[in-house]
């Protein structure tokens, strides 16, 4: 206040006092407020649920490829038995057969044992294979990223060896690519369905709060801010509360999935863990989950702050429309 | 420094509220502006604050047409007006420096290059002792002051108050009065709304008087 040499205050002329002390500038929106901490939990709330389905989605997606992997990375020779025919000698040959395709990796043949096994859920215990005409497996693993000629695999066999059938899964793999891809469609449609639902709590929560915060926006524009100044005001405040919560959800979500995990590799083998993990799969998120549930609470943070900024700017826009066109002034009071 | 020639304003699809409004409020003026409830006292100080386009007629602020201004330099042109509000419009999470600092925060300023001017003002209103207090604690007549402080804290060159003896007794009136007389005294324009025929006859000022929406001036 220089040029407006304002008389010196009552009391300078006294004996001297301690420089008055200002405690250090508060923001200017509120820190803390009823309104802000009920945000905070909303979006915290909300991140949870993202993050368990973004989980859940990437826990189906691993399962479902899992399957999908361990069926297609194997093919199976099968010899029917008939008359004269010396099962062991046609099971190597046939093993041998399929060994001298490129892609092919190792031949197990399946003996007796193994076989009774397979079959002792039907047949029962003590079979013994030679009073039964029963087929007998040759399991041959493949590499999957160059899989074999498996046409010109099945007509050498059965040039070579009538008796045998080629059987590369293809029918179980196609069905369980599909209903993998089912799983996956429909979790990324729940996934789509709660983001969406966090989206508009978040930014209807948002706007709430900025609207029980418009008279800090109108006295801010009557002492003369310039609108980006309100916005930064408001955006740096709700940044704060969103990072807040989305990080707490976020945590939340992220160390449920890591001490389910912990259990399940601490109870392998016992029927419970058995149970989960044929209801759920592995709880095992892995980096990319992990990465995906930290990249929800961005989002989630940015979402807040853009909403903040955009209403504020709004609410700035509504006072200067009042002012270009005072009929839609309605409850300002005019003396 | 403000110029209306002509100016009418209405509210939506009603009757003119404000009509031909010709004055001048020069630099350095005192004025005070009265008339009956819903004569449009407040309207006619929001035009001035421009916080309201008349629906005709000619603003001039500081020598620019307001209607050839640009939306986003309003904001610089009303840092040259300070107003005071009936209500105040204190923010209640502030205390009453930081309220006062409000119009130098927003213009980016450092705390620290007017944290002297702001205790010196407050000095100088009389709540020297209050500066640390937030506002729920003030009195009708502080809040008053400190309002009018945050209003002159950036040196505005016309003061606008709208009724601000309205809740304060008579010898806090007395003492807003002297208040605004001093700093008309130190170069500042002052209009001061209000009903108040005891606060105007204390101050041989000019007197613009709304009747039903037109304006009566007397020198």
């Amino acid at each position: 206040m220089n040029e407006m040499a304002r008389p010196k205050a009552e009391g300078t002329a006294t004996p001297r006092r301690a420089p008055m002390r200002v405690r250090p500038t508060a923001p200017i929106l509120p820190p803390s407020n009823i309104q802000g901490n009920a945000l905070m939990v909303v979006i915290a709330i909300m991140a949870f649920l993202a993050c368990l389905t973004l989980g859940a989605v990437t826990m189906v997606r691993a399962t479902a490829t899992g399957w999908q992997s361990e069926i297609s990375r194997e093919i199976t020779i099968q010899i029917k038995p008939s008359e004269g025919l010396d099962m062991d000698a046609t099971l190597e040959k046939a093993k041998n057969l399929a060994l001298g395709f490129v892609g092919t990796q190792e031949g197990t043949i399946m003996d007796d044992a193994a076989t009774a096994r397979l079959l002792e859920p039907w047949l029962g215990t003590g079979l013994d294979l030679n009073e039964l005409p029963v087929p007998r497996l040759v399991i041959i693993t493949i590499d999957e990223q160059n899989p074999p000629d498996f046409v010109a695999m099945r007509d050498l066999l059965s040039k070579e060896i009538p008796q045998a059938f080629l059987d590369d899964h293809r029918t179980w793999v196609d069905r369980l690519v599909s209903m993998a891809s089912t799983t996956v469609w429909i979790g990324t449609g729940v996934l789509i369905l709660v983001f969406t639902a966090m989206v508009l709590t978040v930014v209807f929560a948002t706007r709430g709060v900025i609207s029980g915060n418009r008279h800090i926006v109108e006295v801010l524009h009557f002492v003369g801010a310039e609108s980006a100044f309100v916005a930064r005001e408001f955006q740096k405040h709700f940044l704060k509360i969103s990072l807040k919560g989305s990080a707490a959800g976020s945590a939340v979500a992220a160390i449920l999935f890591a001490i389910l995990g912990a259990w399940q590799a601490s109870s392998r083998a016992t029927p419970e863990s058995d149970q989960a993990t044929a209801l759920f799969g592995t709880f095992s998120l892995g980096l990319a989950g992990y990465l995906g549930i930290f990249a929800t609470m961005i989002v989630i943070a940015l979402l807040t702050t853009l909403t903040a900024r955009f209403t504020v700017m709004r609410n700035i826009d509504e006072i200067d429309l009042i002012r270009s066109d005072p009929g839609r002034s309605d409850g300002l009071p005019a003396s | 420094m403000i110029h209306f020639e002509n100016v009418g304003l209405r509210y939506g699809m009603g009757p003119e509220i404000l009509r031909d409004m010709t004055f001048d409020i020069p630099k350095r003026s005192f004025q005070f502006l009265t008339g009956p409830s819903g004569a449009g006292k407040t309207t006619l100080l929001r035009l001035l604050f421009m916080s309201l386009q008349p629906t005709r007629g000619l603003i001039r602020m500081f020598g620019r047409d307001l209607s050839q201004i640009p939306r986003g330099e309003l904001p610089m042109l009303r840092r040259r007006v300070g107003i005071v509000f009936q209500d105040f419009r204190l923010l209640d999470h502030l205390t009453t420096y930081e309220n006062v600092a409000l119009p130098l925060r927003v213009r980016g300023k450092e705390e620290s290059s007017y944290r002297n001017d702001v205790i010196e003002l407050l000095k100088w209103v009389g709540l020297g002792e209050r500066i640390n207090v937030l506002p729920p604690v003030l009195s009708g007549g502080e809040k008053q002051r400190a309002a009018i402080a945050r209003a002159l804290m950036d040196r505005p060159e016309i003061l606008l108050a709208d009724e601000p003896t309205g809740n304060v007794d008579p010898p806090m009136a007395q003492r807003l009065l002297s208040l605004f007389l001093e700093l008309n005294r130190l170069g500042t324009a002052v209009v001061i709304a209000t009903h108040d025929l005891g606060l105007m006859d204390q101050v041989n000022a000019r007197r613009m008087i709304l009747t039903e929406g037109r304006l009566d001036i007397y020198e």
